[in-house]
């Protein structure tokens, strides 16, 4: 009976219901993230939070990695090739992402950057290890080894994604619709491989370079809370007053667990 | 949120009753809110039952408002199901973390994530309501994750996947739909290559090893979204992939990818042309063939076959290529403490040969660790991290691998069998322990699992091989005993139950831990005695000789019939 019924049905929605394809591909939820109407803006105060992220202490030596079974990776490095979790130069920390997490005006909203981000996979290393992107804005995901990896997304707010590049050169763009920081990104080809992407839906973000440095401009006056945010160290967080136009010093210091 | 025709959603008879319902408060209020005016329009034109008819048949097919309202009222109904049956795994909340779930690896799907490995979708989208539909009815092979087609009734099973899709606020989005699958090219040996070819270009060895059963280099270090250690599949047991079987579905997973999992999604390499659409069927082609072309039946009888000459010598011996092989399937060791809810092997193949003097059997399973193996240190850390020590706390070092047959101690037709988890005081067990560390198998009394005494000297001889992801293994006995009183003789034309326990050292397993199978009997070939061979022959050449007589009879008879005509004519 179901059966009969099964091949009726199509039968019948075919010759009675044939506007209700098109009628139902309408409405729907909106896409996640999708931005909201209304007033939309790039960064355009003339504020900015810059300084040095500082390390105190002394950095546990960073592990080990086995590449002997990826001499085309191995190559890339120079001796010992080491998973960067602390990358230290006279006491200042690289790698931390630091952004802003409260204080914007409400109801702003901001509209990504057309360029995307581009994360490379290089001597089986994530570079860079830890950025920044607006919801929306593209991920351009490139192989520049002659290797398989396979980039896994691993977030909460966001849907995932596990993607293989099996060759060099091989280029994939992805993004996140919401906002999350951080994701984390790894390769399951090669265990040691991880990335992490603070997802945003405002321009205020900067990762510290290798000298420890960053800067966070556009800002319009204001008070923020600002949070920085290392793999290894953890978070933590600062009231930061800001006046038009001001250029505002914030070191941050992390120190050895 | 109205979607477009899901045939999916078609076949539940309480949707129509549902409709029906709504039908008869108002058949106009209910349409002008969910159909265009022009349907409206054409709808306002038919006959009343055939308006009832088509209201209730276009409730099955459309994800309209109205289905959105259903789903809303199947959800509460569907959590009594839940409760009842999932949660005891799953969680109450959906998480996955039920009071049974820390026992098993892989553990149970937590819903809240709206993570799943099989789908129809694309790799990073929700599954559709058809792919959890799937698993629900077929269930998860080589988890613990049972179909529950004939256990739950249809709308039961409607209801409690609306309750699970509730577990993860991902759900209220866009409905996901299925990416399209074209058709596979025919198959040939040509394309196998060209499959096992991409294979190799792809690293899919990588986990999966070169023969493809989960030994790769990567395969120790794999985890799961969860952080719980995850096996690459051993894509020699097609009859173990949770996504189906056919080259159909491997290619699906191949292009949806395995969320949740290590295993990624290979569209976009299509998609980049980095390889092509047809070389990723051929990679699935291959992969479908490094498996049996049928599941393997369980045969409770393993026949041995006799051979004239010599037995085979080691696993690799060409001669065992003749022996046919025999599907025997393991599963945990859940009786005696402690005990093991995820164990590594889960079939032994079996062969046997004998040659009136001694029996031979060579053993063969899949195992992607020869243990104990420093590179799997990782993987036995986490397991340990993972699993509950219900039973006392699971070992910190890999032991070796090991392998044991059980007999009873004299084969008695007419007794029932010895206790099958290793035997008991009362009725021992005649045991072959084979071991990886050290290599070697001896003869002992098993008075239970793990509890054995071995003999003075062996009579057992073994050879042992790791090839691949595979242990091979030959064990070899004459068919005297050396002691009736602990060892049975074994004699031709008789069935001698025997009965399997395995065990992987690098996922923490033991002489407990691991895993059993039910008892099994072999059984060796009597020599064929020579009438058996000429018996034919005789009658062969008895019926050809009488045939030959007739005929020549009759030809004589025809020559002297005719030369008479011929006299009389002239």
């Amino acid at each position: 009976m179901r059966r009969m019924l099964l091949a009726v049905v199509p039968a019948f929605a075919i010759l009675a219901c044939g506007g209700a394809k098109e009628d139902a591909a309408e409405g729907g939820a909106p896409e996640q993230g999708e931005a909201p109407a209304g007033a939309t803006k790039v960064a355009e105060g003339g504020a900015s939070i810059g300084g040095t992220v500082k390390f105190t202490g002394t950095a546990p030596a960073n592990p080990k990695i086995d590449m002997n079974e990826e001499a085309a990776c191995k190559a890339k490095h120079e001796g010992q090739a080491t998973d960067p979790e602390f990358v230290v130069n006279d006491g200042n920390l690289a790698n931390v992402f630091i952004y802003v997490k409260s204080g914007l005006p409400a109801g702003q909203t901001y509209t990504a950057p057309t360029s995307p981000v581009v994360l490379d996979q290089s001597g089986c290393l994530y570079k860079p290890r830890v950025f920044g992107v607006m919801t929306n804005q593209q991920i351009e995901i490139k192989n520049s080894d002659p290797v398989l990896h396979n980039i896994k997304a691993v977030p909460k707010e966001n849907r995932g994604f596990n993607i293989s590049q099996p060759t060099e050169g091989m280029k994939t763009m992805r993004t996140f619709a919401m906002r999350e920081v951080v994701v984390p990104l790894e390769c399951n080809v090669h265990s040691w491989m991880n990335a992490w992407v603070g997802v945003l839906d405002h321009p205020y973000f900067a990762t510290s370079a290798p000298d420890g440095s960053f800067k966070i401009s556009g800002l319009p006056a204001g008070t923020y809370e600002v949070e920085a945010w290392h793999e290894k160290l953890g978070t933590q967080t600062m009231q930061v007053t800001v006046a038009a136009d001001e250029g505002k010093t914030q070191d941050i210091t992390f120190a050895a667990k | 949120m109205r979607k477009g025709l899901r045939i999916a959603d078609c076949g539940n008879g309480r949707r129509i009753a549902d409709g029906i319902w709504q039908i008869a408060k108002g058949v106009s209020g209910l349409r002008e809110a969910d159909f265009s005016n022009r349907l409206e329009r054409r709808f306002a034109t038919l006959h009343p039952c055939a308006r009832i008819v088509l209201c209730a048949l276009s409730l099955l097919l459309i994800r309209s408002p109205q289905s959105a309202i259903l789903e809303a009222q199947a959800a509460p109904r569907g959590k009594a199901v839940y409760d009842k049956w999932c949660a005891g795994c799953h969680g109450d909340d959906g998480a996955g973390v039920g009071s049974a779930a820390t026992y098993m690896l892989p553990q149970p799907r937590d819903f809240t994530k709206g993570v799943y490995q099989i789908r129809t979708t694309a790799s990073g989208e929700l599954p559709t309501d058809a792919d959890l539909r799937r698993i629900l009815d077929f269930g998860m092979p080589g988890t613990a994750m049972p179909g529950w087609e004939s256990k739950l009734t249809e709308n039961e099973r409607t209801d409690v996947i609306a309750y699970i899709k509730s577990f993860s606020k991902f759900f209220a989005g866009k409905a996901p739909t299925a990416i399209a699958i074209g058709k596979a090219p025919s198959s040939s040996s040509e394309g196998l290559a060209a499959g096992r070819a991409a294979y190799q270009k792809l690293e899919c060895f990588k986990c999966h090893g070169d023969a493809g059963r989960g030994d790769g280099k990567s395969a120790p270090t794999l985890t799961d979204d969860w952080d719980h250690p995850i096996r690459a599949a051993n894509l020699a047991a097609s009859w173990r992939f949770n996504g189906g079987s056919t080259v159909e579905d491997i290619y699906a997973r191949l292009r949806t990818g395995l969320d949740g999992t290590p295993m990624p999604s290979f569209s976009d390499a299509v998609e980049s042309k980095v390889v092509s659409d047809e070389d990723l069927w051929r990679v699935a082609q291959y992969v479908r063939s490094l498996s049996p072309e049928e599941t393997p039946a369980v045969r409770e009888v393993i026949r041995a076959g006799r051979v004239e000459g010599a037995l085979p010598s080691s696993p690799a011996d060409s001669l065992w290529a003749q022996a046919e092989r025999y599907f025997v399937p393991l599963t945990a060791q859940i009786i005696v403490k402690p005990r093991w809810f995820a164990p590594t092997v889960d079939g032994v193949w079996v062969q046997g040969l004998h040659d009136g003097k001694r029996l031979a059997l060579r053993l063969t399973w899949p195992d992607p660790s020869r243990s104990p193996d420093p590179a799997w240190d990782e993987w036995l850390g986490r397991v340990k991290q993972s699993v509950f020590e219900a039973d006392g706390a699971v070992p910190v070092t890999q032991a070796g691998d090991r392998l044991v047959l059980q007999f009873p101690q004299r084969i008695d037709e007419e007794a029932d069998r010895p206790y099958f988890l290793g035997g008991n005081t009362r009725r021992p067990v005649y045991t072959w322990r084979w071991t990886s560390n050290p290599d070697q198998a001896t003869e002992a009394t098993g008075t239970g699992l793990g509890k054995y005494v071995a003999a003075a000297a062996s009579a057992v001889t073994h050879s042992a091989r790791f090839n691949a992801g595979e242990w091979q293994l030959q064990l070899t006995r004459s068919l005297a005993s050396a002691d009736t009183t602990k060892s049975p003789i074994f004699r031709e034309g008789q069935a001698i139950p025997v009965a399997f326990y395995a065990a992987d050292g690098s996922n923490a397993e033991d002489d407990t831990r691991g895993s059993v199978s039910a008892w099994y009997a072999i059984y060796l070939d009597v020599p064929t005695p020579p009438r058996v061979y000429i018996a034919p022959i005789v009658t062969m050449l008895l019926t050809a000789g009488l045939g030959t007589m007739v005929v020549m009879q009759a030809q004589r008879r025809e020559r002297e019939h005719g030369r008479s005509n011929l006299e009389e004519y002239r």
